[in-house]
């Protein structure tokens, strides 16, 4: 099963995700936006931060999601490519994301990610679930 | 094509289009956009126009929604986007000003020429590549305490100045003098701060770059020498950059902030990421508190930069600084909402203006200009893509009526970031700029492929627009001979 498509936006860039439940294509829609980041093959796992996140709908808990991930790169200056979720309900999250600290002398990092957007945000039931981000790059 | 390939455009003229208020139920005015007929059909095939229409729907918009004709499919608002709200009854949406806020470009001049510079390019580059931080996860040099990250955001421009990066007389050259009133670190996150703190005086990716340019063309021979462009082959440096992380966060905190306003005060809009509040709510308050800092986070990150820039020039060249004349021409925002007074049909209104992709042009005689451009007018600066060229111009009267003294940013894009990794390779564009004699240093050379001329509209097609429709005409054109890159 395909985890993620690229989708074009003019400016930016969209993400479908997919999944056979909402946890797991949560996880994809993390792993297709740290696909544009950097190049996930070889990327290890010995960084894991935990991460919940709260918001008032399920869209918005999408968005606050990859925000978090984003946060984290920033600031603990890791590349996450595994994610495990624990608990997803309609404004609740946790999970933990697995990734390694960015060493650019073995990473290929490709294109900064600014942010997820409520622009075109959907949250599909169709065989499974199909979400769609737009992203601010 | 009067009437546009959806009936939905009524032509004005050659440069401008009206969206009527009936397209769409809930535009409280009309929209207005700058293009010409070759521009619109691009235009047309995105959803930019249908954005244009959504920010007509903000409460308390007044003239028209606007855009500029480097518009293109953004997320909300359209890039390219601008629209007033009065202060008395309107809102202010953090999505009219977008996550990478005061976004913006600073060029110097130099009293160098071609001549001087290419022989020594190579090192030149290479030294400012060393110099300015730039790339994705990338150190700054500056590291900063909590502390000193509120100073810094209290004040700007000035707080580099202050701690030993650049001159007083740089700030009487940038909008708001490199510093916007209101900032309230209170209002600022402290993830947000946690993202600024080792952030300051770095370049950042994705469409972030500092060149080194030629001036080709003069069109305005007075008011270009009244910006301190003398002559043709002039060397030129112009610095694209940011909030970086802070900014992108004050965005995403506000966005949930006003995902609940637009409930509480009942707001009706046509998309989320519109989210808003009344300007006189809390709400909105905190949002321009905590905006202020993130643009003076902006003005002081492109303030560091500009004094690396200066050390790299000095050190290559071993010219004094005084030598060098590389004086700031000006510093403009183009990611930003500000409260100014506006002559709106017939009255005098304050008002909040977004500028999403869009950089202010005021025109003589305005009081917020340095008083060397008095007589001139609101230098204006417009980069092209890495392997083109660039224009400054000028504000005008006419902008300062029809467009609330805005105009156009840049090129805008016209093909999506996957396409053009479909159809581009970094290696071939790393060969087109070396056919072209430009000298280039970049973090990652797969993200070249991204910021190509095919991906862009021709910035020339763009500034030709904003000129014949009167609101910023061209002073001069430049065009690139050293590039760096995140």
């Amino acid at each position: 099963m395909t985890r993620f498509d690229i989708i074009d936006h003019t400016a930016d860039a969209g993400i479908v995700a997919y999944g056979n439940d909402l946890r797991e294509a949560f996880a994809n829609a993390a792993y297709g936006m740290f696909s544009l980041v950097a190049e996930l093959n070889g990327i290890g796992e010995g960084s894991c931060h935990e991460v919940n996140v709260e918001a008032t709908d399920q869209e918005a808990l999408l968005v606050a999601w990859l925000n978090e991930l984003l946060y984290l790169f920033d600031v603990e200056r890791v590349i996450f490519h595994r994610f495990d979720i624990i608990e997803l309900e309609n404004n609740r999250l946790q999970a933990k994301a697995y990734g390694e600290k960015i060493d650019k002398s073995r990473h290929l990092l490709k294109t900064e990610v600014k942010a997820a957007t409520y622009h075109s945000l959907k949250i599909e039931k169709e065989n499974g679930f199909r979400i769609q981000v737009i992203l601010d790059m | 094509m009067p009437a546009g390939k959806k009936g939905k455009l009524i032509k004005i003229d050659d440069y401008r289009w009206a969206i009527p208020k009936t397209y769409k139920q809930g535009m409280r005015v009309p929209g207005l956009i700058f293009a010409d007929e070759k521009m619109l059909a691009h235009i047309e095939e995105e959803q930019a126009l249908e954005q244009v229409a959504n920010v007509a729907f903000l409460p308390g918009i007044v003239g028209y929604s606007l855009a500029m004709p480097d518009i293109h499919w953004g997320y909300g608002f359209p890039i390219g986007g601008v629209a007033a709200t009065q202060v008395r009854d309107g809102v202010i949406s953090p999505g009219g000003v977008g996550f990478d806020i005061n976004c913006g470009v600073r060029l110097l001049r130099t009293n160098l020429t071609v001549d001087e510079v290419k022989p020594r390019i190579e090192e030149l580059i290479s030294d400012l590549f060393t110099n300015i931080p730039s790339g994705l996860g990338s150190e700054g040099k500056i590291k900063l305490t909590s502390k000193q990250l509120d100073k810094l955001m209290l004040k700007g421009a000035a707080w580099a100045v202050e701690s030993g990066y650049g001159e007083p007389e740089d700030l009487e050259y940038t909008e708001e003098r490199g510093c916007l009133q209101g900032a309230d670190p209170a209002k600022v996150s402290v993830k947000a701060k946690n993202r600024g703190m080792p952030q300051p005086g770095t370049l950042g990716s994705g469409n972030h770059f500092l060149e080194i340019q030629v001036v080709e063309e003069i069109y305005n021979l007075e008011i270009a020498h009244a910006f301190g462009v003398e002559v043709k082959e002039q060397i030129l440096l112009l610095i694209h950059t940011g909030s970086r992380g802070l900014g992108h966060q004050v965005c995403d905190d506000y966005l949930k902030t006003m995902g609940a306003a637009v409930k509480k005060y009942g707001i009706e809009l046509p998309d989320r990421q519109l989210a808003c509040a009344p300007i006189k709510s809390p709400e909105g308050q905190a949002y321009l508190a905590a905006m202020a800092c993130a643009a003076n986070y902006a003005w002081a990150n492109r303030q560091c930069i500009t004094h690396w820039a200066r050390e790299s020039f000095s050190r290559v060249l071993s010219k004094k600084r005084s030598s060098l004349g590389m004086g700031l021409i000006y510093d403009v925002a183009h990611n930003i909402a500000k409260i100014e007074k506006h002559y709106i049909e017939g009255k005098n209104l304050t008002v909040c203006v977004h500028r999403k992709g869009a950089t202010r042009a005021f025109p003589p005689k305005h009081p917020d200009l340095p008083r060397a451009y008095r007589k001139a007018g609101q230098p204006v600066l417009i980069p092209g893509d890495m392997g083109r060229y660039s224009y400054i111009a000028v504000g005008t009267d006419r902008a300062m009526e029809e467009t609330f003294g805005s105009t156009c940013h840049g090129a805008g894009r016209l093909q999506s970031r996957s396409a053009a990794k479909r159809s581009i390779r970094g290696a071939d564009i790393a060969d087109e700029l070396t056919a072209k004699g430009i000298t280039f240093q970049v973090a990652s050379i797969a993200s070249l492929a991204e910021e190509a001329s095919a991906v862009y509209k021709d910035v020339a097609e763009v500034v030709h627009i904003t000129e014949a429709a009167g609101i910023s005409p061209r002073v001069a054109k430049t065009r690139p001979i050293g590039v760096i890159k995140g």
